[in-house]
């Protein structure tokens, strides 16, 4: 399965459009992580912690987009977009969708 | 006796926060700022491009989409520096560095995932900030996250 975020796969040819796919998760932050979080917070600096969590939820949104896609007959997902909300607190959504094609 | 103790930790506190998060906030950007400036001469070579067609003469064997992230948190300092701004407006430096610094380092990471697969190239890069809220008030910055993603391109005569 290929992925691009641009509209075309570079270098090859869309020969089939089969429509948005996409793929979505929730994350609530975990508890350990927010006491780090929390003190890391008075001293600044990257919050590891969090950057680990966002990554894993949002491979695991693209992977559900590419399930999505395969069950399709895709080979590949064009113009990918990822997108974050927060949507209650301490839990974030993760979106990522685009659109399922076939390539030559 | 009881006052003066309760007083000197209402302000000693907040106080001695202020002054050490002063000087750590201050070394731990000055750090990042040097690594991302050497990083970004290292990696030179690779380019990522917001363009979302690659120029014509690059000949293209593979592709595949890459991203770097990052979540930054804000200190003490810099939040009570933010809220003093608040009531004369104005730019807020102490956020602008922070959001530069968060930016960069996201688009660093995606160059150095693109580099570890072998991507001579990143086109249609795009950057995404989100806020992470504070679990318990709902309403302060526990972080930003900065997504940098794009497409990287591999090519059949090598660098372009």
């Amino acid at each position: 399965m290929i992925h691009s975020n641009t509209e075309t796969v570079p270098g090859k040819e869309i020969v089939q459009f089969y429509g948005v796919v996409s793929g979505s998760t929730v994350r609530a932050k975990h508890i350990g992580r927010d006491i780090m979080a929390s003190l890391k917070n008075i001293v600044g600096g990257e919050l590891k912690g969090y950057t680990e969590l966002l990554q894993e939820a949002r491979n695991d949104a693209l992977v559900r987009m590419t399930e999505q896609a395969e069950s399709l007959g895709a080979n590949a997902v064009v113009n990918v977009r990822f997108s974050t909300s927060s949507i209650a607190q301490g839990a974030a959504e993760l979106f990522a969708y685009g659109t399922a094609v076939r390539v030559e | 006796m009881d006052s003066t103790t309760e007083a000197l930790i209402n302000l000693g506190l907040p106080l001695l926060l202020l002054v050490a998060t002063y000087f750590t906030g201050s070394m731990v950007e000055r750090r990042h700022y040097l690594s991302i400036r050497a990083r970004e001469l290292e990696t030179r070579q690779l380019p990522a491009i917001t363009f979302r067609t690659p120029p014509r003469r690059w000949e293209i064997s593979d592709s595949g989409l890459v991203s770097g992230s990052v979540v930054i948190s804000v200190d003490y300092f810099k939040r009570f520096l933010a809220g003093l701004r608040q009531f004369v407006g104005g730019r807020v430096k102490s956020y602008e560095t922070i959001l530069d610094r968060a930016r960069r380092e996201a688009v660093l990471r995606l160059k150095a995932e693109a580099a570890a697969a072998g991507y001579a190239a990143v086109i249609n890069v795009r950057l995404e900030t989100a806020r992470m809220a504070n679990g318990r008030s709902g309403n302060g910055i526990a972080g930003l996250e900065v997504l940098a993603y794009g497409t990287g391109i591999k090519l059949r005569h090598g660098a372009p």
